[in-house]
């Protein structure tokens, strides 16, 4: 697996998505700077870390939609290419077009750091298959804007078609009562129609060891380790 | 040199300078200055730059030992934490601002700590705060406690640090003058670290960050001026804080110092262009020529005096390399920063700015700062209070109500709802979050870590300055300790009233005298403070605050200990002597209602012999479970223990002979409740505690309270208390008053 | 030149923060406040003379980046 992590100005959770891709992989992903033009040669994977790209004082996400190393992206996705948008990641997914829908300011107004419970989608997919369809994972969420908003159509969509990937709920599972922040559906995350982008708003590069929180986000990246595109 | 407008009387004291202070600046110059010179001496000589009222006292503070590498007079205090790794940390208040505009006020002094300590080097990995609200229901109180979080965490966040730790409090003598001390930790290399002092004559000036806009224009004036009813029309002057800038200068100032380029640097803080230019040009016995028309500016027609005296934020000043002028270049247009040669230095030891071909000051650089007034200012002692007999103060309520009632006042009551919206996990190292005792947070891939932990009981302060600046000493040493940290060093913020009344400088005076026993005692220097005075509202000073950020050293992160019971059938023990303590406790103002007796003094050869012990527990994995004992003394702690566990607690009646309600709620130092979970680790523990009592140093006592299980607190003679119910009690009481409902 | 361009949220699309300005304009007992909805204000000069082009400029503008057109809508003014 060949990785390479985009920094814009403002990217902080880098340094954190490099480490568990290094420790998941064995490989040290490529950084690639926000005004490079081109992913290097034999990419299988692009993340867009956390953070708070160009300082997301418009929307989030807005302006790094537009970066100029945002078009390698979209041609990296568009050629069947892994992408991967964590966080203020999967706010400039949506910003650019990659991924439908918006995510609005957090139901109650307020930044939200914390431990919280998801549900795994489908796991025939490069980004979940060490997990098991409904497992109940835990890991952490930090961020203001994370309220997942689309339009009814393509909310049926993306339900029809089997398309979200997380969803969040309790401990004990229960998706509406452990929604921190009014997503519709209670979503987390998503895929494209191709499912090889994924977009999701919690951090599962911060649950990859036992001393800080717990390894449920391992599986994540041990899933992007174990995936051979066919060739 | 022009001089224009005159300088009147009513200007001079518009500045802040009182007339024999004038005075010193005319001998000091042999004439009249400009308006530009009074602003630069304004801001040098106000109390926040130049420590006139505190300095003498300051001087009295241990600040070395083997492991310190800088201590106070910089930027931030530094430490050696071994293998080549040194600490970088401070703590400073932004007390005034945040009271006007919560939300700019909390960001900016988010940002000023942090520039302090990546302007040192060091790359940032961890803050801190400590805030103090007015009373809960003063009208004011929500608005600010909302803004200040919400400010905190909004240039954290956004900076990307996580913020792993604090305290909040709250009392009706913060009402019109709330604290916002906010610390900041960062790691560099032990022998890379960069100082303010310039050195070469001719070397180019830098100025590196946002523009410069009219914004703080007297801010450090402001913070060292009382508040009184025209706080409100203060606005203007708060500055406004950019995380975006903040993260862009953090990443260009680091990669630029592995260039070898910067000879020394400074970060534009409080007075900005002027105390960092002084600044660096005194410390390195140079002068400094600074052109204005090259300062980048927001705002068209800027001044000098405006330029001089401006507080925007996110700006540094460094000493360049003239070697090496383009490979920084290439860094600075990288991360889309502004810069631009503004000076250089020279061999004159005079401090020259020039504005469109006009010489607008020019005075004696050293003697800026150097000849700063210093004063002796009188100052009384707080008088004593009486040592409350606890058999005298029956208890209103049962135990058990007292206790539901303390965890859930707004002192102890969980402060979740604060810290769930600063991020405290990002860089993925937080290995003990916020609430528990200290932080802990993992050196880059560890084993080592830091323990971070701010304390102080102002109560205590109040009754008895000097054994409250001890405590607060001891708190930050003890909450290290039960982490399985060593403390090292400590940053003091010194916050107190108008040091011109002499019971205030009292009790400034005895607080660093208390801190300085126990930084002796505990082998705890201080490395880096911040003094904030003139905290008061319509002439009633605030409770003396000297906040104290604590830093340890844990060896191996995998073995720090955390409060929470970790199983059932443990034996749970109390280490440390029991006497009942009342004055001045928790329990006394919340059910008693009564703010009153001498705190609870804290004997420093015990402190440190027990803290020694613990430490020795721990890391020989005697005990399972450590807290320290604070505010609302054990029963609180047992509460804590049970409800970070999931796991209930049987307390079997108590040995001591005392009043129930002082054993469970008496606030004695020195104390730790532990649980151990095999008979052997037991009889290791009392081997130990009867070995140190054998050497005849101090008498230390171990006690089994009971032990571990259920889902329930029991006390003794009460009936037992769900952990759901005390969950409820400790939870709600913060969203619920943030949310109006209370 | 001087433009102004407002935007603001869609009809229909939930505004959490003119909902909680809509709550504290109430409470202030502000009687007559139906709804607010929250919107952005960016004031722009130009170095362009012909209305025209300045609105062509102002519409890809807003397209392009300051507003979000799967939730926002956005009004275009010459103000100068």
């Amino acid at each position: 697996m060949k990785s390479a992590v985009i920094t814009f100005p403002g990217s902080n959770r880098e340094g954190d998505v490099i480490r568990a891709l290094r420790r998941a992989t064995g490989h040290e992903p490529v950084s690639i700077w926000h005004q490079d033009m081109d992913l290097p040669q034999g990419t299988d994977l692009v993340v867009l870390p956390g953070g708070f790209s160009y300082g997301d004082y418009l929307r989030c996400g807005a302006i790094a939609a537009r970066a100029p190393v945002m078009d390698a992206v979209r041609t990296h996705a568009a050629k069947g290419g892994l992408v991967l948008g964590i966080c203020n990641g999967f706010q400039i997914l949506v910003e650019s077009g990659l991924l439908p829908g918006v995510l609005m300011r957090n139901a109650g107004l307020k930044f939200i750091c914390k431990m919280q419970h998801l549900k795994v989608g489908r796991t025939d997919t490069p980004f979940t298959s060490a997990y098991s369809e409904g497992q109940i994972i835990k890991v952490a969420i930090a961020h203001g804007e994370g309220n997942y908003v689309a339009d009814t159509d393509t909310i049926a969509r993306l339900e029809g078609e089997n398309r979200v990937a997380f969803r969040y709920c309790t401990a004990e599972g229960n998706t509406k009562a452990g929604n921190p922040n009014g997503s519709l559906n209670d979503i987390a995350g998503i895929y494209s129609e191709r499912l090889n982008v994924l977009g999701m708003m919690p951090h599962p590069e911060n649950l990859i060891e036992t001393l800080v929180g717990g390894i449920d986000g391992r599986g994540l990246f041990e899933s992007l380790s174990a995936f051979r595109r066919a060739a | 040199m022009k001089n224009t407008p005159a300088i009147t009387p009513e200007l001079i004291a518009q500045h802040g300078l009182k007339p024999d202070e004038y005075q010193r600046i005319l001998t000091l110059i042999g004439r009249e200055p400009t308006l530009t010179e009074l602003g630069i001496f304004s801001a040098m000589w106000n109390e926040h730059c130049s420590y006139k009222s505190s300095r003498l006292h300051l001087r009295g503070l241990p600040t070395k030992a083997p492991w310190v590498i800088q201590g106070p007079g910089e930027n931030a205090g530094v430490i050696d934490i071994g293998d080549g790794l040194a600490c970088v940390f401070k703590m400073e208040s932004h007390n005034h601002p945040s009271y006007i505009e919560p939300y700019q006020g909390a960001t900016t002094g988010v940002g000023g700590i942090l520039r302090d300590v990546f302007t040192m080097g060091a790359r940032p990995i961890a803050t801190l705060n400590a805030l103090r609200f007015g009373s809960p229901d003063h009208p004011k109180t929500r608005h600010l406690v909302s803004g200040v979080v919400a400010g905190i965490g909004g240039y954290g966040n956004s900076f990307g640090v996580p913020t792993v730790g604090g305290q909040m409090g709250f009392h009706s003598r913060y009402d019109g003058n709330i604290l916002v001390n906010a610390m900041a930790v960062g790691i560099a290399k032990s022998d890379e670290i960069f100082y303010a002092k310039a050195t070469g004559v001719g070397n180019p000036i830098v100025y590196l960050g946002s523009k410069t806009g009219r914004d703080g224009i007297h801010g450090a004036t402001m913070a060292s001026a009382a508040f009184d009813d025209s706080a409100d029309e203060k606005r203007p002057t708060v500055q406004v804080g950019d995380p975006f800038a903040e993260k862009l200068l953090l990443e260009a100032c680091l990669e630029l110092m592995k260039t070898g380029s910067v000879i020394a640097i400074q970060d534009m803080g409080a007075a900005g262009l002027t105390s960092s230019a002084v600044e660096m040009g005194a410390k390195g016995d140079l002068g400094i020529e600074l052109d204005l028309d090259k300062i980048p500016c927001r705002e068209e027609g800027m001044t000098a005096y405006e330029m001089m005296l401006s507080e925007s934020q996110e700006r540094m000043l460094m000493v360049l390399d003239p070697a090496k002028e383009k490979q920084a270049e290439a860094i600075f247009i990288k991360w889309g920063l502004d810069f631009a040669i503004v000076g250089k230095t020279t061999d004159t030891l005079r401090f020259v700015v020039k504005h469109k071909g006009e010489v607008m000051a020019d005075l004696p650089i050293k003697e800026l700062g150097d000849e700063a007034p210093l004063y002796d200012r009188p100052y009384v002692e707080t008088p004593k209070r009486p040592v409350l007999d606890a058999a005298k103060i029956p208890s209103p309520v049962s135990n058990r109500e007292a206790l539901l009632k303390l965890i859930g006042s707004p002192d102890l009551a969980s402060k979740r709802w604060v810290w769930e919206q600063y991020d405290h996990l990002i860089l993925g190292n937080t290995v003990q979050q916020p609430g528990g005792d200290a932080a802990v947070v993992r050196v880059g891939e560890g084993p080592r870590g830091l323990a971070l932990t701010s304390d102080v009981t102002p109560r205590y302060c109040d009754a008895d300055p000097f054994e409250g600046g001890k405590q607060a000493v001891a708190e930050a040493y003890r909450n290290i300790i039960a982490v399985g940290g060593t403390p090292k060093a400590i940053t003091d913020n010194l916050n107190f009233g108008n040091p011109e009344r002499p019971e205030y400088m009292g009790q400034l005076v005895y607080c660093i005298r208390g801190i300085g026993a126990a930084c002796a005692g505990l082998d705890f220097p201080v490395v880096s403070g911040n003094v904030s005075l003139y905290n008061e509202t319509n002439g009633l000073g605030i409770l003396p605050t000297p906040t104290i950020g604590g830093v340890g050293v844990v060896d191996d992160v995998t073995k720090s200990m955390s409060l929470a019971f970790k199983a059932e059938n443990e034996a749970i023990i109390l280490i440390g002597e029991t006497t009942g303590w009342l004055g001045s406790s928790s329990w006394l103002a919340e059910i008693a209602g009564r703010e009153e007796g001498a705190p609870p003094p804290v004997d420093l050869v015990v402190e440190k012999l027990i803290g020694e012990l613990v430490h020795g527990l721990i890391k020989d994995g005697l005990v399972t479970a450590v807290h320290d004992l604070s505010d609302g003394g054990l029963a609180v702690g047992l509460a804590e223990m049970a409800m970070a566990g999931g796991i209930g607690a049987t307390i079997a009646a108590m040995p001591f002979g005392l009043p129930a309600h002082a054993e469970l709620f008496g606030e004695d130092q020195a104390r730790y409740v532990a649980t151990v979970g095999s008979k052997d680790a037991l009889d290791e523990i009392s081997r130990r505690v009867s070995a140190i009592t054998a050497t005849g140093e101090a008498l230390v006592l171990m006690t089994v309270l009971g032990k571990t299980g259920g889902k329930t607190l029991t006390l003794p003679g009460e009936s037992p208390i769900s952990l759901d119910e005390l969950e409820q009690a400790h939870e709600n009481w913060l969203p619920a008053y943030m949310a109006g409902e209370l | 030149m001087k433009a102004r361009v407002t935007v603001t949220l869609k009809n229909g699309v939930l505004d959490p923060q003119g909902k909680a300005i809509e709550g504290a304009l109430k409470s202030f007992g502000l009687d007559g406040v139906d709804s607010v909805r929250q919107g952005k204000v960016f004031d722009i000069e130009l170095s362009l003379t012909d209305k025209a082009e300045a609105e062509a400029l102002l519409k890809a503008a807003a397209e392009k980046l300051l507003a979000n057109t799967v939730v926002e809508n956005y009004r275009i003014e010459i103000l100068s």
